[in-house]
């Protein structure tokens, strides 16, 4: 069901932890759908010299945070605002379309913990984005 | 991979078929392939053989060969029992009871059923699984044809009270139909003596073959056929007969019925060390199901923050096989129906596991899992925002 990339990633994931002292931190989910997500950053220059997640959820919710923050580590701000859910599964070598859902809460944990940054360094947080969760409850 | 140890513990969901049962099958496939409808002598073998199992299938619970129609598996029984009542007896009724945890072979022909003009009425249980028998006789009302009610849960292990409902819809004049797919080799069954009009059962869950399973139809029951066609299993399932399967049911049937006593206590002796081992090594886990009226092999336990299928991965990467409830491994988005009905709350339910023993698990296998489980189980804790949250909160929790 899973690609080797999602299950390297979440067998190993890369990032796992809590930075103390965080220079922005982004919490989403909710534990009634399964998974939470919360990123932690480390900013200097703007640039993010340090990530780590830790998550609450199934195996593609593990390999999305993981895969998430390698892909912003040590990028701008700005380029890890513009890192989006697609990418994240692409290079995941894909998710099952049930799972897609997962890739858009690492993208959206991030964008939380960026604004997170940005405001308590008196900075305008970016616009928020419409996240499509297609995670409906029957 | 951590070698190549395989420890099946998920014999709810179906279980390996014993060599004897093969053994008795295998002349079905190859010599004695007749047609049990055709006329030569050769197809006689057949049909004797079909008559035998009969035979035994009746034996194991109590009810007569003439009253036991063998079909293509436990969810087929199931729709045949719910639609075949419903629609002969519309005339008397549109109503049916059942129950909130039922399989999905319950549930969704209740679905199909409700499209079609039928009322259901789906029992509450409480936080053991059980029905109450004070609701039950409340929901009955003039309308009422049929009570379904599971055996025992394939999820939480639950019995329910089978005897005391069949009391009650004798009382009433209505048909009582059970699902025991989970319960035939594990309880013992009589169907006479617990007044079950119609019984349910699949081959798989008692070390038989899949895809063939019974319908016991008390005499007299007035039915309708729901696979029509020709005119096998005395007119009423149509269908050239799986005769190898319902061999390998006739034999698993008897091997699973023969020595109940005996095989749960092994199996109970087991589980408890495992549960136990669980609990103790574990902490933050709770028990889902009745603690004592639940099946010989089951355990299903929550461990609170965090997620099933990501649990199941890694037990599986250990060589471990289980299920959950979790939502996340099946595809839906709500974690098992059966969860909820207990009163789970979702994260609760999300984190549950279900192992479940049969005649293969071994003593090593108990130790194996209690040295594998808690190490994964706290390697997602500490991957787990929830458990995070709680140590720095140091949160009272109840579980
Ligand atoms: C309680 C119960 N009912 C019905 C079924 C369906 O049986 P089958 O898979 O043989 O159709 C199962 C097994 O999955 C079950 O556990």
């Amino acid at each position: 069901m899973y690609s080797d990339k999602v299950m390297d990633h979440f067998t190993n994931p890369r990032n796992v932890g809590e930075i103390e002292n965080a220079d922005g931190v982004g919490e989403v989910g909710n534990p009634t759908c399964g998974d939470i997500m919360k990123i932690y950053l480390k900013v200097d220059n703007n640039i993010i010299k340090d990530v780590k997640f830790k998550t609450f959820g199934c195996g593609a919710a593990i390999a999305s945070s993981s895969m998430a923050t390698e892909l912003i580590k040590g990028k701008t701000i700005e380029e890890a605002w513009n890192l989006t859910n697609k990418a994240v599964a692409e290079a995941l070598d894909g998710l099952p379309p049930v799972k897609m859902h997962c890739s858009v809460l690492a993208e959206e944990a991030i964008h939380k913990a960026i604004n997170d940054y940005r405001t308590k360094n008196g900075l305008e947080p970016f616009a928020d984005k419409e996240y499509v969760h297609d995670h409906h409850h029957e | 991979m951590e070698g190549k140890r395989l420890v099946y513990m998920d014999h709810a969901a179906t279980t390996y078929v014993k060599p004897e049962v093969l053994d008795a099958m295998m002349p079905y496939f190859t010599e004695n392939f007749g047609n049990p409808s055709s006329i030569y002598t050769f197809s006689r073998k057949s049909k004797s053989a079909i008559e035998e199992a009969r035979e035994k299938v009746a034996k194991a619970i109590g009810a007569k060969a003439d009253e036991i129609y063998f079909t293509g598996g436990g969810s087929e029984a199931d729709n045949w029992a719910l639609k075949g009542i419903a629609f002969a007896n519309k005339d008397k009724g549109n109503h049916i009871i059942t129950t909130k945890i039922e399989h999905h072979a319950i549930l969704h022909a209740c679905e199909f059923l409700e499209k079609n003009g039928f009322e259901i009425t789906y029992l509450n249980v409480d936080e053991n699984g059980m029905i109450s028998l004070d609701e039950l006789e409340r929901a009955i009302t003039d309308k009422t044809i049929l009570i379904s009610i599971m055996f025992a849960n394939n999820e939480i292990g639950t019995i329910e009270p089978i005897k005391e409902i069949g009391e009650i819809a004798k009382k009433r004049n209505i048909y009582f139909h059970t699902d025991a797919v989970q319960a035939v080799g594990n309880v013992k069954i009589d169907v006479k003596d617990m007044n079950i009009d119609l019984l349910s059962l699949a081959a798989h869950k008692f070390y038989g073959p899949k895809g063939v399973g019974a319908l016991y139809i008390k005499k007299g029951v007035k039915i309708e056929n729901l696979i029509h066609g020709g005119g096998q299993e005395r007119k009423r399932r149509a269908g050239t007969e799986n005769i190898p399967g319902i061999v390998g049911l006739g034999k698993a049937i008897e091997l699973a019925t023969s020595d109940i006593d005996s095989h749960n206590e092994r199996i109970i002796k087991m589980r408890d060390r495992l549960l136990e081992g669980i609990m103790e090594k574990i902490p933050h886990t709770k028990l889902n199901g009745h603690p004592e009226k639940r099946l010989p092999g089951n355990i299903n336990v929550s461990f609170r923050f965090i997620e099933g299928e990501s649990l199941l991965l890694l037990l599986d990467q250990s060589g471990i096989c289980a299920s959950t409830g979790s939502a996340c491994s099946s595809g839906s988005l709500d974690p098992s129906h059966v969860l909820l009905a207990i009163g789970l709350p979702h994260e609760i339910a999300h984190g549950s596991l279900r192992l479940s023993l049969g005649d293969a698990t071994k003593e090593e296998d108990i130790d194996y899992v209690l040295e594998v489980l808690p190490k994964i189980v706290q390697r997602l804790r500490d991957m787990s925002p929830l458990y995070e949250t709680f140590k720095h909160k140091g949160e009272t929790i109840n579980v």
